[in-house]
Order: C-alpha cells, then sequence, then structure tokens
C-alpha cells in the first residue's frame, strides 16, 4: 500500500472541467444590476507638471454619474512596501510617465465613460523626460521625487565575508557585464475589477488579484474604511506572474467611485492599459567579478547591479535586495559582496516578476562560471559540481538550505541530455548549454511589519458528513492552488478527492498573503494541513467515545474508517446513522466504518466540526540589514540543459531541446509540477531570445501589442524533458516547497551557454536576437 | 443605428439588434451572456476569443456582428452536450492542458477544428494550428500532448 492516496499523483485539477467548458468566470465575465463602467484618463507625456485639470465639459456628458482627479480622491499614499509608498490614486502636481493615471469617470456605458475621459482638459508644463537610469543618477538630473533628489529610490549594501581580501587568495578573477530588458508579465487575461459598496456591508471588490489580503489592506488605508468593512474577492484569474500582486489605481478607483455613486463600477484594462501598468520586470545592469581557485573552488563574487526602476517603486524596494541575495547559492561561496541601486526613471514602473529579481543575475553569473570553467579547462557540469550545496548548508546571506536536491538535479540533467556523448562533440552552429538556480519557498515575512500568520484556513465538515468544505484565502491564479490544497486536505483528512469542496480567495475566509514568490504550496498548505488534522482529530475522540476505542488505534484513509485492532463492533453507530439517514438515498453498507458516518457522529455529539490551521514561519536565519529578503523557510533548486541550433548565416537561434529538473522538496501533483517546470522554461525561453518592451525617445511604450511584444507561441516551444526530484523539506507539509518561480532560473543561461558552446560568442545583452548574434559573429571573424 | 440579424449560435436560431461596431466576441458576451469566449486583447493577436463562424476558427474580436449576418458560429459553450465533455475537452482535463484557463476556449476549438479536418495529425500540424492561440502558462507540450490523446480517443 501506497503511503499516499491523493498526493503524489497526476489528480486532474479541481478547476479544469470549469475552464475546459467556458463556465469559469474571471473578473470581467461579472456584471450586476445597476452597474456603471469606469475609465481611466492617463497621461500622454513622460514627465510634466499639472497646471490645471478641468473636469466640466466631461461632466455635462450625458450617461456620466462621476468624475474623480486628485481633488475627489484625496492625497494618501500607498505602494507596495510602507518603507516606500510614493503613489497616490490619481497624480497630484506631476504625471510621471505616459500612463499616469490623472483621472476617472463612471458612466451608464463604457463608451460614455472613455469618451467623457476623453473630454477632461488638463493644462501641462512638460519636464524634460529622464529615460535612462544613468542619465537619472547624474548631478543635475531632472528629480522625479522630491523625497529623492538623486533619483535613487533605493540603495542596498552587503558584504558577506571580505570581498576583496578574498580576491587576493585568488588563481584567476574576472568581470563581466550582464543586462536584459524590460518584460511583460503578458497574462492573457487583462487586469479588471468590480466593486460594489453598500452602506452597510461596505466595500466588496471582485477583482484580478494575486493577493486579496493586501489589496484588502490598501483599500482600508486608502480610502479610509475600517478594514473590517473590506472584502476583497478574487474570482478566476487568467495568470499573474507578479504584475498582479499588489493594489492597483484601477482597483482604488473602482472603489471610490463605487462609494461616490452607490453603484457598482467595473473597470477592466486593454491590453495597451496592461503595458503601461506594467509592474513587471525590471531592467537590470549587472557588473560582476568571480574569483576562483585553480581548482576550480570559488572564493568571492562582487555584484554591482542598477535597476531602471520607472515611475514607482512597486515592489522594487525587494527587487533591488533579490538581486543581490539570490546569487552565491547553489554553490559554496564564502565571500560575496553587493550594492544595487534602484533608479526611478519616467517610464511604467518595474516591480515583480517569476523569479523576482534573480532571473538577470542569474543569467550573468551562470553565464560568467560557464567562461571560467572554460579558462580553468573544467567541464562546466563538473565545475559547478564542486562548488555543489547539500542538504544542511548555509550559504554565506545566512540562508539554510534545510533540503536541497542541487546536486541530483545537476546529475540528472546531465545523464538524462547524455551531456557527456555531446559536449564539445556538436558540429558547428549546433550547441549544448548548462545552468544552475534557486528560489525562495516563500517570503519569510509580509510585506508590512506584523506577527501576522501568513496563511489560515478552515476546514468545516457538512452537517450530513459527506462533503469536506475548505475555506482558504489563498489566491488561484492558474498556477494550481486550489488543487494544491485540495489534495493536502484530502489526504490530511483520509477522505477521497472528491470529497472536498474549495472555496478560496476571498478575505472573508482569513489571512493568506497571496500567490507571489512561490509560497502557497508550503505556506497555505501547512494551514490547509492543520485545519484538516484538526478536524480529523475531533472525528476520531467521538469515535473513540462512542466505541470505546483509543483515537490512536484508529484512522482514516480513502473515505473509511482504519481499526488497528480485529473484531470493532461499530454496528450500533452504523443503525444510529442509517436512523438519521431515513429517506436519503445512500445507506452505507459494506463491513467498512465509512468517514460519512463518523462524522455525522461527530457532528451529533458536538454540532458542526471545524478544524483550524495557521501558518508562519518559525526563527529564519540572519539578522543583518535587508535579511528579510531572501530568508525562506526552504529553498528549490533546479538546473537545465539546453540544446540550440544557430544558423550561422543569420544568427537566427532555434531552442531544440530542454532538460530541466526541479526540486520542489516533494510533488504533491506532479502533472502540475511539471507544468510549472515547462511554463517556466517558456517565459524564460520568451525572455531570452525576443521579448522586449521598447520605447521611443519621448518615454512611450513603443510596442504594447501581443503581437509586436512577442512571447513565445506554440511554434516557439520544443519540448522539455521534465525530471521531478524530491529532497523530502522538512519545513514543508508532506515535504513540499517551491516549483512555480526556481524553474525559470537556469532557462536564460542555459540557453546563453549553448549559443556560446554552437557560435563561439559570448551575448552579453538580451534578447539573444539574430542581428545581436549575427553582429557578435561578424565582429568575431574581424578579430 | 441598430441592425437587425439573424445568425445560428450553438445551433440555436438567434436574432439581435446590433450597432454595426460591435464584434462578434462583444455580441456574444454581452448580448448572448456566452461568457466562455474572452477577451485577451481585442486585437487578434491572442486567440482567447477564438470561435467557429461556418466551422472555421476566427478571432471573434476582429469580426463585426454585422458580417454574421445569416451565419453560424459555435462557442465554447456548444462544445460539450452539456453532459459528457468532448473529448477535446477530456484530454485537456485529464493532461494537465489547462492552468488559468484563460486560453482553454480558443485552444479547445483550434483543436477541435483541426481533429475534424485530420484524424491523425503530426505534432508540427497540431502546433502549427495551434499557433495562433497565445498560452502564457504551460510552455504548450501538455496542450499538444492532449490534441494526440484527444486525436486516439476520438478514432474509438
Amino acid at each position: 500500500m501506497n503511503k499516499y492516496s491523493i498526493i503524489n499523483t497526476r489528480l486532474p485539477r479541481v478547476d479544469a472541467r470549469a475552464k475546459a467548458t467556458g463556465a469559469a468566470r474571471y473578473t470581467d465575465d461579472l456584471s450586476m444590476t445597476g452597474m456603471l463602467y469606469g475609465a481611466l484618463l492617463q497621461s500622454p507625456v513622460a514627465h510634466a507638471r499639472i497646471k490645471n485639470i478641468d473636469t466640466s465639459r466631461a461632466k455635462k456628458l450625458p450617461g456620466v454619474k462621476d468624475v474623480a482627479t486628485a481633488q475627489e480622491a484625496g492625497a494618501v499614499r500607498f505602494g507596495v512596501s510602507p518603507a516606500r509608498y510614493d503613489e497616490t490614486i490619481f497624480c497630484i502636481d506631476k504625471v510621471r510617465y505616459i500612463g499616469d493615471e490623472i483621472a476617472a469617470v463612471a458612466a451608464e456605458s463604457l463608451e460614455s465613460a472613455l469618451e467623457a475621459a476623453s473630454m477632461i482638459d488638463v493644462e501641462y508644463e512638460e519636464l524634460p523626460a529622464v529615460l535612462d537610469p544613468f542619465e537619472a543618477i547624474r548631478e543635475g538630473a531632472q528629480v522625479i521625487h522630491s523625497d529623492y533628489p538623486n533619483n535613487i529610490g533605493a540603495e542596498v549594501h552587503q558584504e558577506f565575508g571580505n570581498v576583496e581580501e578574498a580576491f587576493k587568495t585568488c588563481d584567476y578573477i574576472r568581470t563581466d557585464k550582464f543586462v536584459n530588458k524590460k518584460q511583460d508579465g503578458a497574462f492573457l487575461e487583462p487586469q479588471a475589477c468590480l466593486a460594489v459598496y453598500d452602506p452597510d456591508e461596505g466595500l466588496t471588490l471582485h477583482s484580478s488579484t494575486q493577493a486579496p489580503h493586501y489589496v484588502q489592506r490598501t483599500l482600508a488605508m486608502v480610502l479610509g474604511l475600517p478594514i473590517g468593512k473590506v472584502r476583497v474577492v478574487k474570482p478566476y484569474v487568467g495568470g499573474g506572474f507578479g504584475p498582479k500582486a499588489s493594489a492597483s489605481t484601477l482597483e482604488l478607483t473602482a472603489c471610490l467611485m463605487a462609494m461616490r455613486t452607490g453603484r457598482p463600477v467595473k473597470m477592466t484594462f486593454t491590453r495597451e492599459q496592461v503595458f503601461w501598468h506594467s509592474r513587471a520586470r525590471h531592467q537590470f545592469f549587472h557588473e560582476l567579478t568571480t574569483g576562483v581557485k585553480k581548482d576550480g573552488t570559488l572564493v568571492a563574487l562582487k555584484n554591482t547591479c542598477y535597476l531602471d526602476g520607472g515611475a514607482y517603486s512597486s515592489f522594487g524596494i525587494a527587487t533591488v535586495y533579490y538581486a543581490g541575495s539570490l546569487l552565491g547559492a547553489p554553490y559554496k561561496l564564502p565571500n560575496m559582496k553587493y550594492d544595487g541601486y534602484r533608479v526611478y526613471t519616467n517610464k511604467p514602473a518595474n516591480g515583480a516578476q517569476r523569479g523576482h529579481g534573480g532571473v538577470a543575475a542569474r543569467a550573468a553569473w551562470e553565464q560568467q562560471l560557464d567562461v571560467i570553467a572554460q579558462e580553468l579547462g573544467m567541464d562546466p557540469i563538473e565545475f559547478r559540481l564542486r562548488n555543489i550545496m547539500q542538504r544542511g548548508d548555509v550559504t554565506c546571506n545566512d540562508f539554510n538550505m534545510s533540503s536541497l536536491g542541487m546536486k541530483e538535479c545537476l546529475e540528472a540533467v546531465r545523464d538524462g541530455s547524455q551531456w557527456e556523448k555531446k559536449k564539445g562533440k556538436l558540429p558547428r552552429g549546433k550547441g549544448i548549454g548548462v545552468a544552475c538556480g534557486f528560489f525562495v519557498s516563500g517570503a519569510g515575512f509580509p510585506i508590512y511589519r506584523s506577527e501576522t500568520f501568513h496563511s489560515t484556513a478552515m476546514v468545516k465538515l457538512s452537517e450530513d458528513g459527506g462533503t469536506v468544505n475548505l475555506y482558504t484565502p489563498a489566491a488561484e491564479i492558474g498556477q494550481g492552488s486550489d488543487t494544491i490544497l485540495t489534495q493536502i486536505a484530502a489526504e490530511a483528512l483520509g477522505v477521497r478527492y472528491g470529497d472536498v469542496k474549495i472555496a478560496s480567495g476571498d478575505t472573508d475566509f482569513g489571512v493568506d498573503l497571496g500567490a507571489y514568490s512561490s509560497r502557497q504550496t508550503l505556506m497555505s498548505g501547512h494551514a490547509v494541513k492543520q485545519a484538516a488534522e484538526e478536524a480529523k482529530r475531533q472525528v476520531l475522540e467521538v469515535l473513540s467515545e462512542q466505541l470505546g476505542i483509543q483515537a490512536d488505534e484508529m484512522d482514516i484513509r480513502d473515505g473509511l474508517v482504519l481499526f488497528k485492532g480485529d473484531g470493532v463492533d461499530f454496528s450500533a453507530l452504523r443503525s444510529n446513522y442509517i436512523k438519521e439517514h431515513r429517506g436519503w438515498t445512500d445507506p452505507p453498507t459494506g463491513d467498512r466504518l465509512t468517514f460519512v458516518e463518523a462524522a455525522r457522529m461527530a457532528y451529533l455529539a458536538r454540532g458542526t466540526i471545524v478544524g483550524r490551521g495557521a501558518y508562519k514561519p518559525g526563527e529564519l536565519g540572519g539578522k543583518y540589514k535587508g535579511a528579510a529578503v531572501g530568508t525562506s523557510p526552504a529553498y528549490g533548486c533546479s538546473a537545465q540543459v539546453v540544446e540550440v541550433t544557430v544558423d550561422m548565416e543569420t544568427g537566427q537561434v532555434t531552442v531544440d531541446r530542454m532538460t530541466d529538473a526541479h526540486d520542489c522538496g516533494f510533488a504533491i501533483n506532479r502533472t502540475n509540477v511539471e507544468g510549472q517546470m515547462q511554463g517556466s522554461l517558456s517565459m524564460g525561453l520568451g525572455e531570452a531570445l525576443f521579448e522586449e518592451i521598447k520605447f521611443d525617445g519621448k518615454g512611450r511604450v513603443a510596442n504594447p501589442t501581443l503581437g509586436e511584444y512577442r512571447i513565445p507561441t506554440c511554434l516557439d516551444m520544443p519540448n522539455v524533458e521534465t525530471i521531478i526530484i524530491e529532497s523530502d523539506e522538512p519545513n514543508g507539509p508532506f515535504g513540499a516547497k517551491e516549483v512555480g518561480e526556481g524553474a525559470i532560473m537556469p532557462t536564460i543561461p542555459a540557453i546563453l551557454n549553448a549559443v556560446y558552446d554552437a557560435t563561439g560568442v559570448r551575448i552579453s545583452e538580451l534578447p539573444v536576437t539574430s542581428e545581436r548574434v549575427f553582429n557578435a559573429l561578424k565582429a568575431k571573424k574581424q578579430q | 443605428m441598430k441592425r437587425l440579424i439573424t445568425l445560428v449560435v450553438n445551433k440555436k436560431a438567434c436574432e439581435i439588434a446590433v450597432e454595426p461596431n460591435r464584434t462578434v466576441a462583444q455580441v456574444l458576451r454581452e448580448d448572448l451572456g456566452l461568457l466562455g469566449t474572452k477577451i485577451g486583447c481585442g486585437m487578434g493577436d491572442c486567440g482567447a476569443c477564438t470561435v467557429l463562424l461556418d466551422g472555421r476558427p476566427v478571432n471573434s474580436c476582429l469580426v463585426l456582428a454585422v458580417q454574421v449576418n445569416g451565419r453560424e458560429i459555435e462557442t465554447i459553450e456548444g462544445v460539450s452536450n452539456g453532459k459528457d465533455l468532448h473529448p477535446v475537452q477530456k484530454a485537456f482535463v485529464e493532461h494537465g492542458a489547462i492552468q488559468c484557463g484563460f486560453c482553454t476556449p480558443g485552444m479547445v476549438l483550434s483543436a477541435k477544428t483541426l481533429l475534424e479536418k485530420n484524424s491523425s495529425p503530426s505534432e508540427p500540424e497540431i502546433r502549427k494550428a495551434l499557433s495562433g492561440n497565445l498560452c502564457r502558462c504551460t510552455g504548450y507540450q501538455k496542450i499538444v500532448e492532449a490534441v494526440r490523446q484527444a486525436a486516439e480517443m476520438m478514432k474509438k
């Protein structure tokens, strides 16, 4: 008999049928009687003082019910981290990027709302737009936020060990620069929300969000409502990947206008607005210096990074920390120094995106490690294995690798890709490359300082005994948390998968910090497991009382009660149940006592059976400034081997094959783990080969469509060999940890290393377009 | 000025008065309540709004409602018979081809059209048929596997 019935399987998603039939409802699918449509007025210039706003023409348009500007919205600041609240609902004195929100209209139809928004007259006094982060930090540059006169919104200086001293002991040191491009989340569902206000019940916001809890807090704070009067409900969400993890002006505006008009207000971004709002991957400018010994031992890393932040902080204060703290591991590195600067520019704000802060750093470093291995005459895999961390190792910045199947991942992709047969043996134009990476399983601390639990959950057994209701505020955004949490509840309680009915993503159910930093399997999973176990304990206690058997002599599994001893007589209990059950259609039969009978008896004895769960991480390492960004109860890790073909005439890169191994601790659902791996690789491939937000000279997004901003199509993605490594994480529920973000880490550098293997040229600027490869090949020929 | 159009949607005849600037996607969602058709870009780039017009997949955000007067449309709501899933839907459910689900209705319709024309498509044929439907979640692999599985199921 397997240890588990429900987890570590390939059960289909709980929401798959609803999504396959079109029955699943997303935010923009919702509507209400009397609903108004909202539209925003957004800045057409990148940097200007607002001299005057005249809404009189807009207000006169028939059908218009509300026009709001900063005068109506007030000046309460918000953002992601309380240390960097630098946004207001609407611009007050200045606009800071093309797309900055100035005003909004609510009207009987979307057409009227859009027309009225276009009739708001704004007088601007244009200021020089600062579009380049290195221009922005020059003496005398135009200041974007008066609180930050040098345009540096956040900076980080950390040193672990002593890098300069350590470099003196190195046999080989090299410095490389690397730059990526601003990426877009490109989730298929544009942000949408529907706000409903009732003076007695308070405010309810239905929103396409990754983090209902943070949105709830922000709405209460900015709109001046008691937090108990604000409810945020998340319908199905069409992908998030980071940019939907914080409260937005869209949400605040809909709520503001719903409160002012007393009518429901719906607002939905167009695709162009998704690009303007952005909050996706930053552009990072890294300079890395790494020192090693002759034998390949890594000794020291010095990392300097400038981040193009855009007009507001968003998640940036965490991003600038992650761009440093996510290096070092998964290798033993005793000395690491990091200087990071996040710079304001007059462009859409950057925030978090899959692999938050670490993706460009990882690409830069893993490519540099490849160069170093070559200089030392070592195979890149052998070089990495020499330095690999293992379970129980602690990084110099105090990350505890309580489980780490890094070595197993690397060996698995080496063998799975037949690396030894291919490396150094492929014809010109064909190449193979490898890289590794790791990521947190949930941020160790909430975004605001608090002792709050990170996840709570409630399991209620239906009074008839037949259904298990799981209430979790966790956010299903497509990644599969509803499925994972349902599986965990069913396994922990001992019922069948179909017996559990999940309701999620509603702040009325409790606190869950949301779907970001790859936290829900571990953190929400712990809370759900605990809640289910508590419900089970109560059922067993009642059985114990009624049957006179010790609770620990019984168990529940697959919907049946198991007795350790033989010959247990439960006939009295069964006849009682059948008496209760008169007229119902499914009387229990068979020689086993069912969970349904037991749960009904528990209800009759004690009233509704409710199990509660709550989780927050225990004591985590790191007492230094910034230790909160990167410390986590567990770390996932992965290795990838990529094979490419490069057209030596045109420079066109085709990814032929990807072999990926990821250590997720323990796979609650194997199909979902593979899905996260394949999706991560796809996003990484896109960023490596063609994704790039382009700007014109005035700071306008030049390619704000999914036609001109290319993400991978079915024809761009090769099949991926996915290898699941399970290292049994002691801090995870059933040993599980992350997979959603860590899997993207090695993709870009593995592609870069394969391109080098095929061509002999190193590309240090993304994306790896054919033009860039062509020019590098040409330059190499001319040498 | 509104124009009266008649069309067949999911095998049911409808008569609707529409403004000439409204798209099929808008009319399906707002007038007929067929919310399974998703709008991801409104510009024909993403394929989320794919429906079948006289049996051929189209981006319904690019087709004006007045253009479908007298024609037949099938949306995701018309794919299963209400009780049993279509083999393509079944394979999508079983093979993990669905994550966020926003691209799924369009993907299912594109895949179904392919399999109706070609009962044993090769992998390149499957990939080509789905190349107008963007998915940001899955990396496409499980979708391709599901279509192959659906082809097998439809042969039986």
